[in-house]
């Protein structure tokens, strides 16, 4: 090599070719050396996320107890008492109306409402209303939970005082303390705090769809509905087939906000599966049962897990 | 090519514009105070005294003075901020470092069999905290980590690696590789690619990473609630129960201690709202 006048173009024809071909040589020993990459995740996620829930299968074998610590073998006992058990199915009637009703209100309601704000003229309020829609979602479940619980007394409450002032005193009672409405007043909190999360992912999604589209609609002389129902709802399809699997999934798996306003009560009217495994595994301490229950909590958010994924698949198609 | 407009239908079309236009304001706004008002209420709760908080609800408060609100600071609400924050920047410096290394080794490095174990990686995914939780309590007492820092630590980490991996896989995927190219013919070693190069190039996806583990763990109940017991190790969303069980009677302590737990977060959001409706958006799935 000569010495350039460019001290740049010498370093490189002067030291690529050398270094390029070390790295070569290492070959099979950089192979193994790149584990190095994953090593800490994988032991993290296999002992602490997959152990723990094959795990959970062979402690639904058994009936032990955590304080002596006995342990027997009872086989499918435990699944057994399951069918068996008349507040297991009301807590798989309630998760499943919790689905339901979240579906309703947070993925087309959510829809809807994304459509409206995407639809005003002004960046500015987009934003705002999108922001102020969010706030309950940034805020802990145990703090809304218990806002909640407060708001539906019927002595301090809101609500109640609220339907006395609109004339409608009759309808006013302890809604967490009556079986009938126990497990609609914790849903309903639920919207109250979930919808305005799926609410800014709809809009993100609405954001992308190009406005030549709607121009063109105006054009046609395609009225609001129209317009809602033949593009944005088509081109948004993805999220919502997405956004209804997440929230089907969190609706399985819904825990905090149940036990922090009823704890499952009155009389487990308003249990759902995770609450009811808490009660089993940690209060009874019939861990043995308690796994049972978990397992089949894990059927249920593997499914819909495998839907999710089948389907992100499909949206990210360079993955 | 709409040739001559007929006046009477222009202005009926404009007054129907003007209709649906202050139809859609007034739900907007009306939904905004179902929203809000609750959250204002807790607020102006936490000024009352027990007293205005049996009265009218929807009454101010006769003054604002912040004494419930010092009452719920010095009753726990300070040592539950103090172990939030410990457990929460803990778990997202791990998690984010962690994924980091991860995604690169699943994109960047020689790996071999590299799809097998992104699937591992993206089947804990599916996996879900509840279901782990009965066989975790034995194995962390076994471990001696029950009733410490290092169990929400740990757990928080591996619980969330999966999600966070596959957030910056997923941009790391879109990065040019013309840059490692270059680096490699400079002669750098992996691990100075990592560092140099491609971390730097990902800082927007891991800010995201990191508003949503804060987000993730600031407000995690369940595992909070099982694997911590004495007062010291408790997170806010556990504190707040204790706190609701220990002064249950005196309301406007509680509705100040809801407050002060609420307001980080909130805090948190509106400064770093663009970041975070990113991080929700390349997050779908949450």
């Amino acid at each position: 090599m000569t010495v350039t006048t460019q001290k740049g173009d010498a370093i490189k024809t002067g030291l690529a070719r050398p270094d390029r071909s070390q790295w070569d040589r290492l070959g099979p020993l950089s192979a193994i050396l790149s584990f190095r990459w994953i090593l800490v995740a994988f032991v993290l996620i296999l002992w602490f996320v997959y152990y723990p829930i094959i795990d959970n299968f062979v402690v639904s074998t058994k009936n032990q107890d955590i304080f002596t610590g006995e342990t027997s073998f009872v086989g499918l006992d435990n699944y057994r008492r399951l069918q068996g058990d008349p507040v297991v199915w009301t807590a798989i009637v309630n998760n499943t109306l919790y689905a339901v009703i979240s579906v309703v209100f947070q993925v087309f309601g959510a829809f809807v409402l994304a459509a409206l704000i995407e639809g005003l003229s002004e960046e500015r309020w987009r934003r705002f209303w999108r922001a102020v829609y969010f706030v309950p979602s940034a805020i802990s479940i145990t703090v809304t939970g218990l806002l909640f619980y407060f708001i539906y007394q019927p002595d301090i409450g809101l609500l109640d005082s609220a339907l006395t002032h609109i004339g409608l005193s009759d309808w006013s009672r302890a809604w967490l303390g009556e079986e009938q409405t126990a497990i609609y007043a914790i849903i309903a909190m639920s919207q109250w705090q979930g919808f305005g999360y799926s609410t800014l992912l709809f809009a993100i999604a609405i954001q992308k769809i190009p406005r030549e589209l709607y121009d063109a609609a105006i054009m046609d002389g395609a009225g609001i509905w129209r317009r809602l129902w033949n593009i944005t709802f088509p081109l948004t399809r993805e999220m919502t087939g997405l956004m209804v699997i997440v929230t089907i999934t969190g609706a399985f798996q819904v825990f905090n906000e149940v036990m922090v306003m009823t704890g499952g009560g009155p009389n487990n009217s308003s249990q759902v599966l995770g609450t009811w495994l808490y009660q089993q595994g940690f209060i009874e301490n019939d861990f043995g049962y308690g796994a049972a229950i978990a397992s089949v909590i894990f059927v249920i958010t593997l499914m819909t897990g495998f839907a999710q994924l089948w389907y992100t698949k499909r949206r990210r198609v360079e993955l | 090519m709409n040739g001559a407009r007929h006046a009477p239908e222009a202005e009926r079309t404009d007054f129907l514009a003007v209709l649906a236009k202050v139809c859609l304001v007034t739900f907007l706004t009306s939904l905004g105070i179902v929203v809000l008002y609750p959250l204002l209420w807790m607020a102006l709760n936490g000024f009352k005294t027990n007293a205005e908080i049996f009265g009218n609800p929807f009454a101010l408060p006769s003054g604002f003075g912040v004494a419930n609100y010092i009452s719920a600071w010095n009753q726990g609400i300070r040592n539950y901020i103090a172990t939030s924050v410990i457990v929460t920047v803990g778990s997202a410096i791990c998690t984010v470092l962690i994924s980091a290394w991860t995604a690169y080794g699943l994109t960047r490095s020689k790996l071999p069999g590299k799809p097998f174990f992104v699937g591992i990686v993206l089947g804990g995914l599916m996996l879900s905290p509840t279901v782990a939780v009965i066989p975790l309590v034995r194995m962390m007492q076994d471990l001696g980590l029950y009733n410490t820092y290092w169990a929400l630590i740990i757990l928080y980490t591996a619980f969330r690696i999966p999600f966070t991996t596959f957030l910056i896989r997923a941009y790391m995927l879109g990065l040019p590789r013309d840059l490692d190219e270059a680096a490699i013919m400079d002669g750098a070693s992996e691990r100075q690619i990592f560092w140099k190069v491609t971390l730097p190039l990902c800082k927007p996806i891991l800010v995201s990473c990191v508003i949503l583990h804060v987000l993730f763990a600031w407000n995690e109940y369940l595992f909070a609630m099982i694997f911590t017991s004495g007062a010291d190790l408790q997170t806010l969303p556990v504190g707040l129960t204790s706190i609701m069980a220990k002064h249950g009677t005196n309301y406007a302590v509680v509705f100040a201690a809801m407050t002060l737990s609420a307001l980080p977060i909130v805090i948190t959001f509106f400064a770093a709202q663009r970041f975070f409706i990113r991080g929700l958006a390349e997050g779908i799935g949450k």
